[in-house]
């Protein structure tokens, strides 16, 4: 009985709550006249978007906007997390380092970057560092990339027959999945150790190749070529452009991202205590051995769910692509066509529940993976 | 044998000099290069003059590498820098590196650069110009709050600052009610202080509207004053998640997930374009009331997660003692778990003010204008264009000390918990 | 008797209930707004963040421009002082969001008028102050001389949210260009990039770029390309159901015209006063009752004239004197004089 009351009595609270904000919103709305629907989706948007994964145009619906912001924003999230977990390895491992300079050079990125806001640093990438850039006639480019003000122009590939390449690396992929497990299955009964790595990559790199051994998948580059517009300013054509939008965002995140994850890394590793090396190098396993199955497993332990959580916060940091006009979820979708419609509560709960999904997401990975690691203490 | 003996330490030595030559020699050419402009090997091509060089630096890193040289000096910078090539090439790379850059960062900062004046014809060096610093600081520590009135704002600094810190002086008796003082009292206070000082409105002073704050002070008054908030916030949800009472804990865990997962700036929106619609027929809540209360839930969210580490790293021990003495409920959290729980998580508060610190500049999307809002409109202003650099590196030079210092107590505090236990 | 009695009383009573209607009208017009703003003893404003020649504040917080000058009209005719007028510049995204929920009553930032708005969003556009169309600003040395010759592939600079965006869309689909759309919040950043030369031309409606080519750091070396895009009748807004003000608003607008049109300035409004043209005795308020109509004192639209000056003043001081558009008016003038300013007469 102790227990119910002050149950029901948050719940009574929680509804109430509740309801006073509903029914605020629906006398506000009847008030001027705006109605609560996701129709609007269905409407033609009307207004472009500079870059778009997918095909879009300006007779598009809102709802295919919103597919073009979630691709943007997924993008440079991916790209991001990429590097940053690349130059959160580097820079992680560097701080171990004996050498005096390497280790301090490391401190001061970590240090450097780490205490900087965001905003700022992306600010200071957009309107500051990319600005200095060279105009596209002025630069005569590095090898047919060409770095300039309006965008990074590097050559493209262009397929043929993609799909075939792409069902045979997708059968490569369960292929060495399968082999994986079959060999560490092999190697926790017996002991044996087989080279997994070497032929995971083998089979990836063959297989897929066989598209175009056999002459079915063929690729071709597409060389950037410039295009006069007016007397004083060009563009390049053909080949991809990558717009500095993107590349503000992606450095400002991945530099700003990588910081924490260098720390995660080097805090992983530091953390196995020394007698675990000193076991395993007394019980005869080479350095080799010693890396791949004491020491990484162990790390891996410490260093994925700090860094899946920094994984999340990237993401979440991509949502400041709306201070430059790099046209993710949070620009077009909760910008532009809020600003067009004017249907707020609709657009800002999409908007929402979208990030929480993704969030819900990572977050069911990682206790997945805390589930499958986890030791097992007696 | 001994001769064999000393001609090998001659040899060894011999390869010590060597190779000391080398590497001051490409040390020298890539200063006088970079310091002086002065091309030594003018007469190699340009990209042969780099590389022969770094080719005569690695030699001479490779010549004096050795296992324990008599010199001290090279025995100091075999053992740090020089084990094996890849390191001494790494070290030259990171040498060459610093070289390279350092006199066109101090020409810009320093020598080039204009530190008098009072308007833009004072910029006439080539570097930075800090007179649009000094001629804008006020507007950037202040924002638009009256000249006459900054006096308020630093006073109201100081009492927050002073009493904030009064917690930390509380002895013997005392100490029991810090959990209460700065959960309630403090928050309180705190309110009343910008309630009447820095708005005004009575007693004599002022009026002066929120969207005239801004600038550092706004920084600060934003940070602190989320910090006050979500504090017993994230307290009581932590305590809600780890309650027995099933509906208060799962309302506790949707609340701390769904401020987790979502992006400060989508909340800011929100506060800004959906919220009025929430509030009854002709009920307006100022700006920077709704943004001080949309960033206080969501940084409460992540309190919350912080102290739940703490009170479940509490020894059981202290809840049932405290339970066997026949303390209630609120009794036993408030003078006797929170305390120590607070204290154990004292580096995790600090790093979430640290978060708090570097979010603050998002609140330009509502228009509330604090330092990085000012630096966007002082370089849009027509008698000072062209400065955005100085800017940014001013506004980041300020939240570099600021959360570095933040950062390194932090550690000193965790440190020095860790061996009180 | 008793027969007359009841039509008596029936009759003394139609006499009480009429005179309570009156004495109400007489005495305040039923208008939340207006008591709200009589009470509040200032005008609530929003403008923009800064557009110089429309609403633009100075280092020490004081706003000039053409929407501002309605704005204080409005102050000058409600509460008989010109500067009592609160000004919160407002973005692009929450300047109707801010109106509908009152946190300001008169929205003066160069809003389109279109049907969109004034349907779906529930508010009321009372007039127009200024008659624009969107056009494009490229470097002169471009050699552009027109939109026809922009090129598939080139870069735009512009703001979102705002028709601005949509016009562009249509304008490029009707002439069958690929065009990049770097799109920003803020117009001071989508003019800096364009400076800067991300893009190759910057689009907004004609004035915005007049006013953002007197900041550009060299305006000499930026043109404004002839064709215009569309129509952008900019005006005031206020919220949709509150008649009173809208009428307020409206006829502040309308009188500071009709005084133009007439010859009533600032300088010569009082001694107009004695005027014998019956247009001009209600626009000084020699002749009284325009005022009560509105719920305002008899020398509502002499203060407005007065302490704002009638349009022309106010557009001459704000737009060609700083060196925006000093030319001609344009479709800005008179109807009389080539424009097409024609506004309802008071009467």
């Amino acid at each position: 009985m102790k227990k119910i009351v002050p149950q029901i009595i948050t719940l009574l609270l929680i509804i109430l709550v509740f309801a006073f904000f509903t029914f605020n919103a629906n006398v506000n709305m009847s008030n001027r006249g705006m109605e609560f629907g996701y129709g609007f989706l269905k409407r033609a948007a009307s207004f472009d978007i500079q870059f778009s994964l997918i095909e879009y145009s300006r007779e598009s619906t809102y709802g295919r906007a919103y597919l073009v912001g979630l691709l943007n924003t997924l993008l440079v999230a991916f790209s991001g997390i990429i590097f940053a977990t690349f130059l959160g390895l580097i820079f992680g491992i560097a701080r171990l380092s004996k050498n005096l300079l390497i280790n301090k050079f490391a401190a001061f990125y970590v240090e450097f970057f780490r205490n900087l806001p965001l905003l700022l640093q992306l600010f200071f990438w957009y309107y500051a560092a990319l600005r200095i850039l060279p105009l596209p006639h002025e630069t005569n480019g590095f090898y047919n990339f060409y770095m300039t003000i309006k965008s990074l122009y590097t050559p493209s590939l262009i397929w043929e027959n993609l799909d075939v390449f792409l069902y045979l690396l997708g059968f490569s992929i369960i292929l060495i999945f399968i082999i994986n497990n079959y060999f560490k299955k092999i190697q926790e009964n017996k002991g044996k150790q087989y080279p997994i790595l070497l032929i995971s990559l083998i089979i990836l790199f063959i297989i897929p190749s066989f598209a175009f051994i056999f002459g079915i998948s063929s690729i071709d580059i597409e060389y950037p070529v410039y295009k006069q517009l007016s007397k004083t300013s060009g563009t390049f054509i053909g080949g991809l452009a990558i717009p500095p939008e993107f590349i503000a965002l992606f450095l400002a995140l991945s530099l700003y991202t990588g910081t924490f994850i260098a720390e995660n890394v080097r805090a992983g590793i530091e953390g196995i205590s020394k007698g675990q090396k000193e076991a395993a190098a007394s019980s005869g396993l080479t350095q080799k051995q010693i890396l791949n199955l004491v020491v990484l497993p162990q790390a891996l332990r410490i260093i994925i769910p700090p860094t899946t959580n920094q994984y999340l916060n990237l993401t979440k940091n991509s949502s400041l692509a709306a201070a430059i006009a790099y046209p993710d979820i949070v620009l077009v979708f909760a910008g532009t066509a809020l600003m067009q419609t004017g249907r707020a509560i609709e657009i800002v709960s999409i908007t929402m529940a979208t990030y929480l999904s993704i969030s819900l997401a990572i977050s069911a990975f990682m206790n997945y993976y805390n589930k499958k690691v986890a030791i097992t203490e007696k | 044998m001994i001769i064999d003996k000393n001609t090998a330490k001659n040899d060894v030595l011999t390869k010590t000099y060597i190779g000391i030559i080398l590497i001051s020699l490409c040390l020298l050419n890539i200063v006088f290069a970079s310091f002086f402009s002065v091309e030594i090997l003018k007469f190699l091509p340009k990209k042969i003059d780099l590389s022969f060089t770094f080719i005569i630096g690695l030699i001479g890193l490779h010549l004096i590498r050795s296992e324990k040289s008599d010199i001290k000096f090279i025995h100091y910078i075999n053992t740090n820098t020089n084990n094996n090539n890849f390191n001494g090439f790494l070290t030259l790379c990171i040498l060459l590196l610093i070289l390279i850059t350092i006199p066109p960062v101090i020409n810009w900062f320093i020598l080039d650069a204009n530190f008098t004046g009072d308007s833009k014809d004072a910029c006439t060096g080539s570097g930075a110009c800090w007179t649009y610093i000094k001629v804008w600081m006020r507007r950037f520590v202040y924002g638009m709050y009256p000249n006459e009135e900054h006096w308020r704002i630093n006073l109201s600094f100081f009492l927050v600052v002073g009493l904030g810190l009064i917690g930390i002086f509380a002895r013997g008796q005392l100490r029991k009610f810090i959990t209460l003082y700065y959960v309630i009292i403090y928050p309180i206070i705190a309110f009343l202080v910008i309630y009447f000082l820095i708005s005004g409105g009575s007693f004599n002073l002022v009026w002066v509207e929120t969207g005239a704050w801004g600038g550092l002070s706004l920084t600060f008054i934003v940070s602190f004053f989320c910090l006050i908030f979500c504090f017993p916030v994230g307290m009581l949800l932590a305590l809600g998640r780890r309650s027995s009472l099933p509906t208060i804990t799962y309302f506790s865990v949707c609340f701390i997930e769904f401020w987790r997962g979502v992006p400060l700036i989508t909340v800011l929106f929100m506060s800004a374009v959906m919220f009025p619609l929430f509030l009854p027929e002709g009920v307006f809540v100022d700006k920077l009331v709704m943004v001080i209360i949309a960033i206080s839930l969501f940084e409460a969210a992540y309190v919350a997660e912080v102290i739940r580490g703490g009170l479940q790293a509490l020894p059981r021990g202290q809840y049932d003692a405290a339970k066997s003495l026949g303390m209630g409920y609120w009794r036993m959290y408030i003078f006797v778990i929170l305390p120590q729980a607070l204290k154990l998580v004292i580096p995790g508060i600090a790093n979430t003010f640290l978060a708090l610190v570097k979010d603050t500049p998002l609140i330009f999307v509502v228009g509330l204008l604090e330092i990085v809002g000012m630096l966007n409109m002082a370089k849009t202003n027509p008698k000072w264009l062209g400065f955005a650099m100085e800017g940014y590196i001013f506004a980041g030079i300020i939240f570099w000390i600021i959360c570095y210092s933040m950062s390194k107590y932090s550690q000193k505090l965790e440190l020095k918990f860790k061996t009180d236990r | 008797m008793f027969k007359y009695l009841k039509q008596l009383t029936s009759l003394v009573a139609m006499v009480a209930v009429l005179f309570t209607f009156t004495t109400e009208s007489m005495a305040a017009k039923k208008s939340k707004t207006l008591k709200n703003t009589i009470k509040k003893g200032f005008v609530k404003c929003g403008v923009s963040q800064g557009l110089a020649g429309f609403s633009f504040a100075d280092n020490a917080g004081n706003w000039t421009g053409v929407d501002v000058d309605v704005c204080r009209a409005v102050a000058a005719a409600v509460l008989g002082d010109a500067n009592k007028v609160k000004f919160t510049p407002l973005s692009a995204k929450e300047r109707f969001t801010a109106l509908t929920a009152g946190q300001i009553d008169v929205l003066a930032r160069n809003t389109t008028w279109t049907l969109t708005r004034d349907a779906d969003l529930n508010l009321t556009f009372v007039g127009v102050n200024f008659y624009d169309g969107q056009g494009f600003m490229v470097r002169k040395d471009s050699g552009m001389k027109s939109t026809d010759d922009f090129k598939s592939g080139m870069s735009v600079c512009t703001n979102i949210g705002t028709t601005t965006e949509l016009n562009l869309a249509d304008f490029m689909a009707a002439k069958g260009l690929e065009y990049k759309l770097v799109g920003f919040e803020k117009a001071d950043e989508a003019r800096d990039t364009y400076g800067a030369g991300r893009c190759d031309a910057y689009t907004t409606d004609k004035s915005g770029l007049a006013a953002q080519r007197t900041v550009l750091p060299n305006p000499d070396d930026h043109i404004v390309l002839p064709e215009t895009i569309s129509k952008e009748p900019l005006g005031p807004v206020v919220r949709q159901g509150d008649a009173v003000w809208e009428d307020i608003v409206r006829w502040s607008l309308n009188v500071m015209i009709e005084a133009e049109e007439y010859g009533v300035t600032s300088a010569n409004a009082d001694s107009m006063k004695t005027s014998n043209n019956p247009s001009i005795k209600k626009i000084t308020g020699a002749e009284p009752g325009m005022g009560e109509k509105l719920g305002l004192d008899n020398d509502w639209s002499l203060r407005i004239i007065k302490q704002v000056g009638n349009y022309g003043e106010s557009y001459k001081r704000n737009i060609q004197d700083t060196g925006i558009l000093p030319g001609t008016r344009g479709p800005n003038a008179l109807w009389t004089k080539g424009g097409i300013l024609y506004v309802p007469p008071l009467r």
